[in-house]
């Protein structure tokens, strides 16, 4: 079988006998090629997660992002994908209880972790969780693109940083961008939680 | 990305053989430099062979007069080690400035050092505090570590399994972040260790080095006054869109000088 690796002109590197895939060019028949390339091969690896409390086990390409199963293969499509460069924070989760970018972690190194998503914050009655309450009652989006990750990385920092003053809460949202630039709700929602003096006034 | 065939390495000596074994393998630590390169397809290798089950890469500890770091210690442990920031403040202050949280909860200091990056934090803490690199096969002293642009004195299939800190007199570490990457435009560490005053630059050159002109006159009379006149040479310095070569020296001269005073 050729390295598809070394024909930088093949832009799908599967499936592995183009002469087949040309006569069958139909989308389902790419896709069924592709996975039995794929079993073929052997080259999906089972990865099992604990996801918002649940057991999951997917199987998935080495290649495959923990945003990506979350999103499609799971579903959970509360966790968003802004940049895909580790620099906005829209995909932040936590992992074995840390905030972590989930578009720069393989799935299959999350193997046997447990993750912590938008959608698994809130209370099982449907009561939401003191963060999200702050966003709400502080006006802490605006479009809500980033908000998943902004809410995700507000319960790490309350986790590490409890009392934190408005400088470090500032700090600590480096990695996480706001394209409406609605930063002052964001900050104050965050504040209200972990230093509830540091607070402003409402405008 | 390009797929790869994916390996959990259950030691270090397993690594290497599965490196060996590889047609053109890659390791891998936090992933927080490998991953990214991975989707932009700078790098496609054959294999993947993943640090991360290796417990005993990990963890912080006092010996004797050194602090040692496990290889793939995170950014955020070594930030909030006790051990680190009553030892050594200004490692801990460093590791807390990489990146952003939740890359300081991947991103490991052996990753970073073997990755080498010129404008990465670690390699100013290594050359300034004059740190030894334990790997799998010698020790590397910091001064011959870092050999050129994403270039280290590593032979292929050679991990990086601790760093190993000598506890300094007082240090202190200063970065110009830039205001989108967070990664150092200059960063400058000065150290007075029991082997004299060290001032290691990152950011600024293709690699970590030692600001000799400071360090010699600083030896002497550790003092800001002793500074008149010292200045920084744009020769062979880093340029680009931002930064000239020029502003980057002038940048060295003044944290040097924020150093120095904030050492006292």
């Amino acid at each position: 079988m050729p390295d598809y690796r070394a024909d930088r002109s093949v832009r799908q590197p599967l499936p592995p006998d183009a002469s087949q895939f040309i006569e069958h060019s139909n989308g389902e028949f790419a896709l069924a090629s592709r996975l039995a390339y794929l079993r073929e091969r052997n080259v999906t690896i089972p990865v099992k997660l604990t996801v918002n409390g649940k057991e999951a086990s997917v199987n998935v390409e080495a290649r495959t992002l923990l945003v990506e199963v979350l999103r499609e293969h799971l579903r959970l499509t509360g966790t968003h994908v802004g940049c895909d460069t580790t620099q906005c924070g829209c995909c932040v989760v936590h992992v074995d209880g840390q905030a972590v970018k989930s578009c720069t972690m393989l799935a299959v190194q999350a193997n046997g972790r447990s993750v912590l998503t938008i959608e698994g914050l809130a209370g099982a009655d449907g009561k939401l969780h003191p963060m999200q309450e702050a966003f709400r009652e502080h006006h802490g989006l605006q479009c809500g693109f980033c908000t998943p990750g902004m809410v995700m990385m507000g319960v790490d920092i309350a986790r590490r940083l409890p009392g934190a003053d408005e400088k470090t809460v500032r700090h600590e949202l480096e990695g996480n961008l706001c394209r409406c630039t609605g930063y002052q709700g964001i900050v104050n929602a965050i504040l209200s939680v972990v230093n509830p003096g540091a607070v402003k006034a409402h405008h | 990305m390009r797929d790869f065939n994916y390996h959990l390495a259950s030691d270090v000596k397993d690594a290497g053989a599965k490196l060996a074994a590889s047609e053109d393998g890659k390791l891998m630590a936090g992933g927080m430099t490998l991953i990214p390169t991975l989707k932009q397809r700078l790098a496609a290798p054959s294999d993947v062979i993943d640090l991360g089950a290796i417990a005993g890469l990990k963890g912080i500890a006092r010996e004797g007069n050194e602090i040692v770091i496990g290889a793939m210690t995170t950014h955020a442990e070594v930030a909030a080690s006790e051990a680190v920031r009553a030892a050594i403040p200004a490692l801990a202050t460093l590791a807390g400035g990489i990146g952003d949280p939740a890359v300081r909860h991947r991103g490991t200091i052996g990753g970073s050092t073997a990755n080498a990056d010129p404008a990465a934090d670690y390699p100013a803490a290594i050359v300034g505090l004059g740190a030894t690199v334990v790997t799998t096969q010698r020790r590397i002293a910091a001064d011959d570590f870092f050999t050129g642009l994403f270039e280290t004195a590593l032979e292929p299939g050679e991990i990086i399994t601790q760093v190993r800190f000598p506890i300094s007199q007082k240090a202190h570490y200063l970065k110009f972040r830039h205001p989108a990457s967070g990664y150092a435009v200059v960063g400058v560490m000065v150290a007075k260790t029991d082997a004299g005053v060290r001032v290691a630059v990152t950011g600024a050159g293709p690699s970590a080095f030692r600001a000799s002109a400071f360090e010699a006159v600083l030896g002497k009379n550790f003092s800001i006054a002793s500074l008149e006149g010292v200045r920084q040479s744009a020769k062979d310095l880093l340029s680009d869109v931002h930064f000239s070569a020029e502003y980057r020296a002038h940048i060295v001269g003044v944290f040097v000088r924020r150093c120095v005073a904030a050492v006292g």
